[in-house]
């Protein structure tokens, strides 16, 4: 039976049609939910792709979290449901509390698009459980705001719990503790700063986003299972 | 008639226009009249100094669906797939303010190829500014530049894939911001036409404001004089996230079937979809200026005519489905609103509190424009220049020169720049930014598309109609290094004032090369721009033609790149080598700082040989790489591949090129000339099949090794590719990694 994945876009998405590739080329069923709905169709996974939701205004994320979708995302994560936001959607599952921390301007002040190596820190998560602890991926970042930033006693809670899902190997953007992707205290929300979709093809350069993907749609057939 | 004189005047009309004017409409123009001829007769609109010229382009040929005079031109790529191809300048907004001047320059070619019904699915800019090593306001020009294309292209997610940027002294005072976009149609092409009188005008998008105002008259269509910052409302600013609804509910609405034209708001706002729509289908319109959603109130009929407002399109639809129309629009959060109905009698009539402000013949604003003939001169001081010495002294140490023009802004890495650029959305770039050529594979196919621009303004300035060839070739061989034939052309013609009859004279020159060179190479010309008054007082810039080249690959796999692939490679020279191709050459300018002479003549015959080499020799996965030779000369080519790569090389420079002398070696930049690699036990392969093709082959050395050895100067790789990437950041403000 395939995973259902719901990929939630709102005005000034843009990376809708790529995770939509993707997660097809894996065997998943997609469904597309606009921002204005208010149930996700019963999905087993939802991905919050990236872009520059209401065009970033304010700051990434702020308006997004009172789109009306966002409540049904926050119910389906309360029940237990898998919910990965990448890059964009990493910034609006911070501002919508259903990850710790925030993402603030990168340390040089440009936005930055490159590849870039990240260590799985954590192997044994529903992201990375097709990943080898402490494996280097290849994956390319695209962001103005990727400076992962989280305050002293919460940072401490998460590397004690193993929430650090995926750390830069170079530090690109100034984030704290070189972190690059972090799930929350249920292991259910995802969030993470570079794209896995774009590296789903080696010959665009690598192959090893699929790992992650493949991660996301083993748990979700797990819970499919269930 | 003395305070309408001014006033027209103020407007960018010459008197003898102004009368033309008046013999048209059998009258005086009203107000909201002249401020609509104005914008629609100025250069940046009418062409009226170019269109003349630009008859001599060859524009057909199988692979052209749509030619020029829509929005794009429109190319078919294999069967069933087309695509739609275009450049455009925005280099006065974007000199004057560069961020907006910049990032609206995206978003205008952006929606022309959007009006094509075709989805944007990559950009490439060409860029000229001052030396970086001089005023600081050339720094500063290029920052703001760089953050416009940026924020604005990423944030509408399509990627920047590549472009060129140029530095040199004629660009200080007139920057060129050329941004070219490819987009792949998902059904047949759209057009900018307004056939069905009772159809009714929907303008969709952005409200209309006060910005923009005379961007085409008063900043575009004419020269700097100093002090311009003055002309700073007349830039329109950017909303890159309305934009972004823009394109998909304009795509929305095309593939639903519920549109019957569509044009975008650029230059000369409402006034030109709603003149060029109509005269273009023997129609009129009459347009309701109350109805136009707009960003403040209290604003004049002619300023919501002329308004150059971003993000607006115009479509035209059925009335009996126009509700579908607004409802989709609605459901993408855009503002749209019935602005206007097609009539059957072809006049544009404009209404505004029940009064007609404007009622003329729309032939005569969109096509009825003046017409010129400008005199044209051949500048005096070209014999005497061709003459000078041009630059090919040897340098006092090969190996300085070698590395002083590897670490020049022209060479060096330009990484700062397109990591900034989100290259890589919609999964198609195999060869992105950094490259030849973007090799940019379709969305869901093997077929990919290839884009090269160039624009070589120095040999330009030495002789243009050369230079204008040359420009041609070298987008046709960078195209042709990927494995891909080319196939069409955009073209973006930036050059002083068409009131100087030397700059005159060099526009007709460089349409006649550009006509030559694409006309030998089988490249129609399916549409472009033409940028005049780039000149500040007397000072114009050196005739700068971008090409945009357009190729195909048939299988993405099959890209060749221009890196060094493998230690132990062969390394092959392909074309001839003469010793003395120095005028205009990066070596005469970086070294000499001399621009004198002629510049390289191109044997076309012999480019098309080399095309179809290389296409062939991909095709058969003969090689793994192919970098094309042209500013620098062999020496920075080869090195080229190595920095990319990491992979040093050991090179017999006199072997590879028959020439004795080594600085002549190394820089000389005769066209047609490219650096090929091969495993070791195809070079007798390669070099058989280039013989049999008619294009002279050496084997030229081996790559591998730490150090970059061309015989006569060795430099240590590792060195040199840390001084080649911090070039650029070490002269721009902000040096953090």
């Amino acid at each position: 039976m395939s995973v259902r994945a719901a990929i939630v876009s709102f005005p000034g998405s843009n990376c809708e049609q790529d995770c939509e590739r993707v997660l097809r080329g894996l065997g998943a069923e997609v469904v597309r939910v606009w921002h204005d709905a208010t149930d996700l169709g019963g999905c087993d996974l939802v991905v919050l792709p990236g872009g520059f939701a209401h065009g970033d205004y304010l700051r990434p994320g702020a308006i997004a979290r009172f789109s009306p979708v966002m409540q049904a995302v926050a119910d389906h994560a309360a029940s237990g449901g898998l919910v990965a936001g990448i890059c964009n959607g990493f910034q609006v599952l911070c501002e919508a509390g259903l990850l710790p921390g925030a993402l603030r301007r990168n340390a040089g002040l440009r936005f930055i698009c490159r590849w870039v190596e990240v260590r799985v820190d954590n192997a044994d998560t529903a992201l990375t459980a097709r990943a080898g602890p402490g494996q280097v991926l290849r994956l390319p970042i695209n962001h103005f705001e990727g400076n992962y930033h989280v305050d002293a006693s919460t940072l401490e809670a998460m590397r004690r719990r193993g929430r650090v899902t995926l750390r830069y190997v170079d530090n690109p953007n100034g984030s704290l503790d070189a972190i690059a992707g972090i799930c929350n205290d249920a292991g259910n929300v995802f969030g993470l700063m570079p794209h896995p979709e774009r590296a789903c093809d080696p010959l665009l350069g690598s192959g090893d986003g699929a790992l992650l993907f493949g991660s996301l749609l083993d748990a979700a057939r797990g819970r499919v299972a269930v | 008639m003395s305070t309408r004189t001014a006033l027209h005047r103020d407007l960018g009309l010459s008197d003898d226009e102004y009368e033309a004017i008046v013999t048209r409409l059998g009258r005086e123009p009203s107000y909201t009249e002249l401020a609509m001829f104005s914008v629609m007769w100025s250069e940046h609109c009418s062409y009226k100094s170019s269109r003349l010229h630009l008859r001599r382009l060859p524009t057909t040929g199988p692979q052209v669906l749509v030619g020029p005079g829509e929005g794009a031109g429109v190319v078919a790529l294999a069967p069933g797939v087309a695509v739609a191809w275009k450049i455009e300048s925005h280099n006065h907004p974007s000199f004057v303010e560069p961020v907006n001047g910049a990032a609206t320059g995206v978003g205008g070619i952006v929606r022309d190829v959007l009006s094509m019904g075709a989805r944007p699915i990559a950009l490439l800019d060409s860029l000229r500014f001052g030396p970086l090593e001089g005023a600081a306001r050339n720094r500063y020009l290029l920052e703001g530049v760089v953050a416009g294309i940026s924020s604005y292209g990423n944030s509408i997610g399509v990627p920047t894939v590549g472009g060129e940027t140029s530095f040199d002294p004629c660009y200080e005072g007139n920057i060129l911001v050329n941004v070219a976009c490819l987009g792949v149609l998902e059904g047949p092409p759209m057009h900018a036409r307004a056939e069905r009188p009772g159809d009714v005008a929907v303008l969709i998008g952005a409200a209309t404001g006060r910005d923009g105002i005379g961007g085409a008259s008063v900043l575009a269509s004419v020269s700097f004089a100093g002090g311009d910052d003055a002309k700073r409302p007349a830039v329109q600013v950017g909303d890159p996230f309305a934009e972004k609804l823009l394109i998909e509910a304009c795509l929305e609405l095309v593939r639903g079937g519920l549109l019957h034209g569509l044009q975008d708001l650029g230059a000369g706002g409402l006034t030109c979809p709603a003149s060029e729509m109509t005269a273009g289908s023997g129609t009129g319109i009459a347009v309701d200026v109350d109805a136009v959603h707009r960003r403040e109130p209290n604003m004049e009929p002619f300023e919501v005519m002329i308004s150059e407002s971003q993000e607006r399109m115009l479509a035209i639809a059925d009335e009996a489905r126009v509700a579908e129309v607004l409802e989709l629009c609605d459901r993408w959060g855009l503002p749209a609103r019935v602005v206007g109905r097609i009539t059957a009698q072809p006049r544009v009539v404009v209404h505004a509190d029940d009064a007609i402000v404007a009622d003329v013949p729309a032939p005569a604003l969109a096509d009825d424009a003046p017409l010129y003939d400008r005199p044209r001169r051949r500048p005096g001081w070209l014999d005497e220049l061709a003459a000078a010495p041009c630059g090919d002294d040897p340098p006092a140490e090969l190996a300085e020169a070698w590395l002083a023009l590897l670490t020049s802004p022209e060479h060096a890495c330009k990484r700062w720049i397109w990591e900034q650029y989100d290259h890589m959305i919609f999964l198609g770039t195999v060869q992105g930014p950094g490259a030849d050529a973007a090799v940019i594979r379709l969305p869901g196919r093997d077929v990919a598309a290839v884009l090269s621009t160039d624009g070589p303004g120095r040999y330009c300035y030495l002789d243009p109609r050369a230079g204008a060839i040359a420009a041609v070739a070298e987008a046709a061989r960078n195209v042709a290094c990927t494995g891909a034939r080319p196939l069409a052309v955009t073209n973006c013609l930036n050059l002083g004032s068409p009131e100087d009859e030397e700059v005159m004279w060099q526009f007709a020159e460089v349409v006649d090369g550009i006509a030559q060179a694409c006309t030998a190479l089988g490249t129609p010309v399916t549409g472009g721009n033409v940028s005049f008054y780039n000149a500040t007082g007397d000072r114009a810039i050196h005739p700068t033609p971008v090409i945009g080249m357009l190729g195909v690959l048939d299988d993405a796999r099959h890209a060749v790149g221009a890196a060094f692939s493998a230690p132990g490679d062969a390394i092959a020279v392909l074309g001839d080598t003469r010793a003395g191709d120095f005028g205009g050459s990066d070596f005469a300018a970086t070294i000499h700082g001399t621009l004198a002479g002629r510049p390289p003549e191109v044997d076309l015959a012999a480019e098309a040989r080399l095309a179809s080499l290389l296409h062939r020799l991909a095709a058969q996965r003969v090689l793994t790489c192919a970098h094309d030779c042209s500013g620098g000369g062999l020496a920075v080519a080869l090195a080229e591949c190595a920095l990319r790569s990491g992979l040093g090389f050991s090179v017999d420079l006199a072997a590879a090129t028959a020439v004795a002398e080594p600085h002549r070696a190394a820089f000389s930049e005769t066209p047609g000339r490219v650096v090929a690699t091969c495993a070791q036990d195809a070079l007798p392969d390669l070099l058989r099949a280039a013989r049999a093709a008619g294009v002279p082959a050496r084997a030229a050395g081996v790559v591998g090794g730490p150090v970059m050895d061309i015989g006569a100067a060795r430099l240590e790789l590792g060195a040199v590719r840390d001084a080649w990437e911090a070039a650029l950041p070490s002269l721009l403000s902000d040096t953090v990694s």
